[in-house]
């Protein structure tokens, strides 16, 4: 067997991840870890600071989705002070969140995800990227991809103060109200957010569905793990990305658990590996019985697929349609198949864009009234959003003058760890076969974590430090024979 | 002729100067005519022997955010510095220290203790704790993780820096002039913080209801009162600290109503941002009696989460020097049992 130490760059993850893969004596893989070499330390660090401060401190523990935890910290200090927000503010905070929610995912699957759909799986590494997106798709959905994305952030500049690490959440509502003239930029948003939301649904139909080979590719048992979803819902147990209870389904599509945020520790643990900086987190109910899938197993899966399956429905006409037609095609409910992700999530931005046009056309959303003055002493507060990535819960404990004595964060990826793990071993155990190793075949693992969009600067919000994405592949004999790395 | 190089690389950021990057949305066009992007990570497929296989100063610039915790950071650091002519530190964290900089109030081992044993999440009953090395099974696999010091530290306590871009993130504007000055070769002197040198209240849209003698005679936190969205913040009570704070960014902050806390670090003049803020706002305080005084000082419940919430690393203080196991770290307050903890 050869030596030779190949380098190569492994791209389009957001931070960090090394994968490990250990072949036996005939080159087939034994077992591939997926680990996460950093952390901060937030929870830490949170301690005496003023409570009102969190949502722009815990914003910095990423900068791609500083929205997702200034909201949720936002939505703690409701609940730390006890105080229930004017329905303006509310709505503004949605109309808000809805906006990034669009932008978002609109990067993950153009930059990051998507490449390699729209180009291929095992296209040659220099074009699967947001360049050979455009290749295939012509530049002037590039420029759409740019314009709308700007647009967008520009208008959540414009609510929120800065778009990278916004300002305005405060216990009670939000710092500033709209004007009219505010309403009517975020319509204009919203109008070309749905007709970007329905394109980018018909681009999905045409370059992946349509493909034969791709559609195995995502049907295949190798992308597949039968485990619990997660997700918030509102009332009528659709999706919701800003509020509601959380609701688990188990691997037969049935309700298993429907929680308040605040019930969070009765329901989510969070295990301990010693080769990985991330912790794991599984239902309690269940119990952690290591890295697999089934209902015996506490292994859960958060973010678009995951939110999908653990709701009924979506609240808006058009993402619905889609919603359906998910189902209809992928063989009911649930879906267990990673990769369909990609899709799911296009149906979420839908919604997202949906959602987005009916609350700036909402006549309350131009209300003076954002605010509600807190005036209980702060004790203890529990907040939960959907974060583009997966359930999101900030929980603070604090003294009498609302200074944090304690923090907890359960962040998105970290709900998704366990079934990362063992998604990134599934799909190397069924790729990597007598020792055959390429650059396509390893992108074919890589393909198992992207799905996902995790988001390992969130993961590990617990020391600074970030390294790069490496793969190891050793032999039987424990010689590395090849290593891939992004730095 | 060909175009000069340039690098952007990320040591212990959270991704924001990435985006705020992504956010020059057409103008980036404009950058990829004048100049060769040749590492990027977050972007683009160069990888770092790309950049070791550079002549020594070949990079024309390199822009590097975040700040250093690990060893590998530190490589990079130095690696990049040898490649580049002009080493610029963009953003708070690689400038200042920044947000992550706070973790300089604890050490390793109190984070760790907190996160893998003490979180109320976590089921932990072996106490494991991630190691560097593991060796898993009979099988005998060696799984490796990095190790982290026990500080953070900005850029320039790690290798010589040329320039400074601030802000958390940078703001546009700023990073377009920037790139422009290294394009037409028409930088300030060597170690200049590329944003103007002066206050922010200098740009802020409330200026003309700034007071010419702020008078502080009770400091109120945002949540407590409701903030006019036309009148200076600290003429309303509220700890802004735009008197403090380089301007550049257009305060977008105060825009959204809401006090300025500081990114842009401070002017020229100044060496130690937080006893500068910390003496602005105290050279307002309205009383000479020193119990008024010091009751005032008090509504300010977090000095150093206010003053160097970007800072603490670059500051003198640098970090807490007290040896914080995990036990003696806790604040007296949370060894009271409660419910939850």
């Amino acid at each position: 067997m050869t030596r030779e130490i190949v380098i190569d760059p492994i791209t389009r993850l957001e931070g960090h991840g090394k994968i490990d893969i250990f072949l036996d004596a005939k080159g087939n893989v034994e077992r591939a870890f997926f680990q996460v070499p950093e952390l901060r330390g937030f929870e830490k660090f949170a301690v005496g600071r003023p409570a009102e401060d969190m949502p722009q401190i815990t914003s910095r523990i990423c900068g791609v989705c500083p929205t997702a935890h200034h909201m949720a910290a936002t939505k703690a200090l409701d609940d730390l002070y006890k105080v229930e927000p004017p329905s303006a503010a509310k709505k503004i905070r949605e109309l808000v969140y809805s906006t990034f929610y669009v932008e978002d995912h609109a990067l993950h699957f153009f930059f990051l995800g998507g490449p390699d759909f729209v180009v291929g799986p095992t296209a040659p590494k220099a074009q699967r990227n947001i360049l050979g997106v455009l290749g295939k798709v012509g530049l002037e959905i590039g420029r759409e991809v740019i314009g709308v994305r700007k647009q967008l952030r520009d208008l959540i500049s414009l609510a929120g103060g800065k778009v990278i690490h916004p300002v305005f959440g405060l216990p009670g509502g939000i710092s500033k109200a709209l004007t009219e003239e505010d309403r009517e930029k975020f319509i204009a948003g919203a109008e070309r957010a749905v007709k970007f939301g329905l394109f980018s649904l018909e681009i999905f139909h045409d370059v992946v569905l349509k493909n034969k080979q791709y559609v195995e590719t995502i049907t295949s048992e190798a992308y597949t793990h039968r485990t619990y979803y997660m997700g918030l819902v509102d009332e009528q147990n659709r999706v919701n990305f800003y509020d509601g209870q959380l609701r688990v389904v188990d691997p037969n599509g049935k309700e298993f658990l429907k929680f308040k945020a605040q019930e969070y520790l009765a329901h989510i643990a969070e295990h301990v590996e010693p080769w990985s900086y991330i912790k794991f987190c599984y239902l309690k109910d269940v119990g952690w019985k290591g890295f697999v899938d089934g209902p015996e197993s506490g292994v859960y899966s958060v973010a678009p697929l995951a939110r999908l399956n653990a709701a009924e429905g979506m609240a808006t006409p058009k993402a619905q349609e889609a919603y359906t037609e998910f189902y209809k095609t992928l063989g009911g409910k649930p879906v267990h198949h990673t990769l369909a992700n990609h899709w799911a999530r296009l149906i979420e931005l839908l919604y997202a864009a949906e959602r987005m046009h009916e609350l700036a056309n909402d006549p309350e959303i131009t209300s003076p009234n954002v605010r509600t003055i807190p005036t209980a002493t702060p004790k203890e507060g529990i907040g939960v959003v959907e974060a583009p990535r997966g359930t999101l819960i900030h929980h603070y404990q604090t003294d009498e003058k609302g200074l944090i004595t304690k923090a907890n964060l359960i962040v998105a990826t970290q709900n998704n760890a366990a079934r990362i793990a063992m998604s990134v071993d599934k799909a190397a155990r069924s790729v990597i076969k007598n020792g055959k190793v390429d650059d396509g075949v390893l992108n074919l693992v890589e393909i198992a974590f992207r799905a996902y969009d995790p988001c390992h600067g969130c993961a590990t919000h617990a020391l600074p430090g970030q390294m790069p994405l490496i793969v190891r592949v050793y032999d039987s004999q424990k010689n590395l024979l090849r290593e891939l790395r992004r730095d | 002729m060909s175009k000069p190089k340039v690098g952007f690389y990320w040591c212990a950021s959270c991704g924001g100067c990435e985006e705020a990057v992504v956010d020059l949305a057409e103008d980036i066009l404009k950058v990829v005519e004048a100049v060769d992007i040749v590492f990027w990570p977050v972007a683009l497929d160069f990888k770092r022997s790309d950049v070791e296989a550079l002549r020594d100063g070949e990079l024309a610039a390199c822009f590097v955010n975040g700040a250093i915790r690990t060893s590998e950071q530190e490589e990079m650091a130095e690696l990049l510095r040898r490649k580049s002519q002009l080493l610029i530190a963009f953003g708070s964290c690689s400038h200042l220290g920044g947000v992550p900089g706070l973790a300089n109030l604890w050490d390793r081992q109190a984070i760790f203790d907190y996160v893998y044993k003490e979180a109320p999440s976590v089921t932990n009953p072996e106490g494991v704790v991630p190691q560097e090395q593991t060796k898993l099974g009979s099988n005998g696999y060696t799984l490796t993780l990095p190790s982290f010091r026990d500080s953070v530290r900005t850029l320039d306590q790690t290798v010589e820096v040329d320039y400074y871009l601030p802000g958390c993130p940078p703001p546009v504007k700023l990073i377009v002039n920037a790139v422009t000055a290294i394009l037409e070769n028409k930088l300030p002197p060597k170690g200049t913080v590329l944003a103007p040198d002066k206050a922010l209240c200098e740009e802020c849209p409330r200026k003309l209801t700034k007071p010419d003698k702020l008078a502080l005679k009770e400091l109120k936190r945002p949540h407590q009162t409701l903030i006019d969205p036309e009148k200076c913040l600290l003429a309303q009570g509220l700890l802004c600290l735009g008197p403090a704070t380089r301007s550049g960014c257009g305060a977008p902050c105060v825009s959204a109503n809401m006090p300025c806390t500081g990114c842009l670090g401070p002017t020229s003049r100044v060496k130690d941002y937080g006893a500068k803020a910390l003496s602005a706002i105290a050279s307002l305080i309205d009383s000479e009696d020193e119990r008024e005084i010091a009751a005032l000082m008090e509504q300010i419940v977090d000095p150093v989460g206010t003053f160097y919430r970007y800072s603490l690393p670059a500051s003198l203080l640098h970090r807490r020097i007290r040896n914080l196991s995990s036990s003696s770290a806790k604040p007296a307050k949370a060894n009271s049992p409660d419910e939850v903890w």
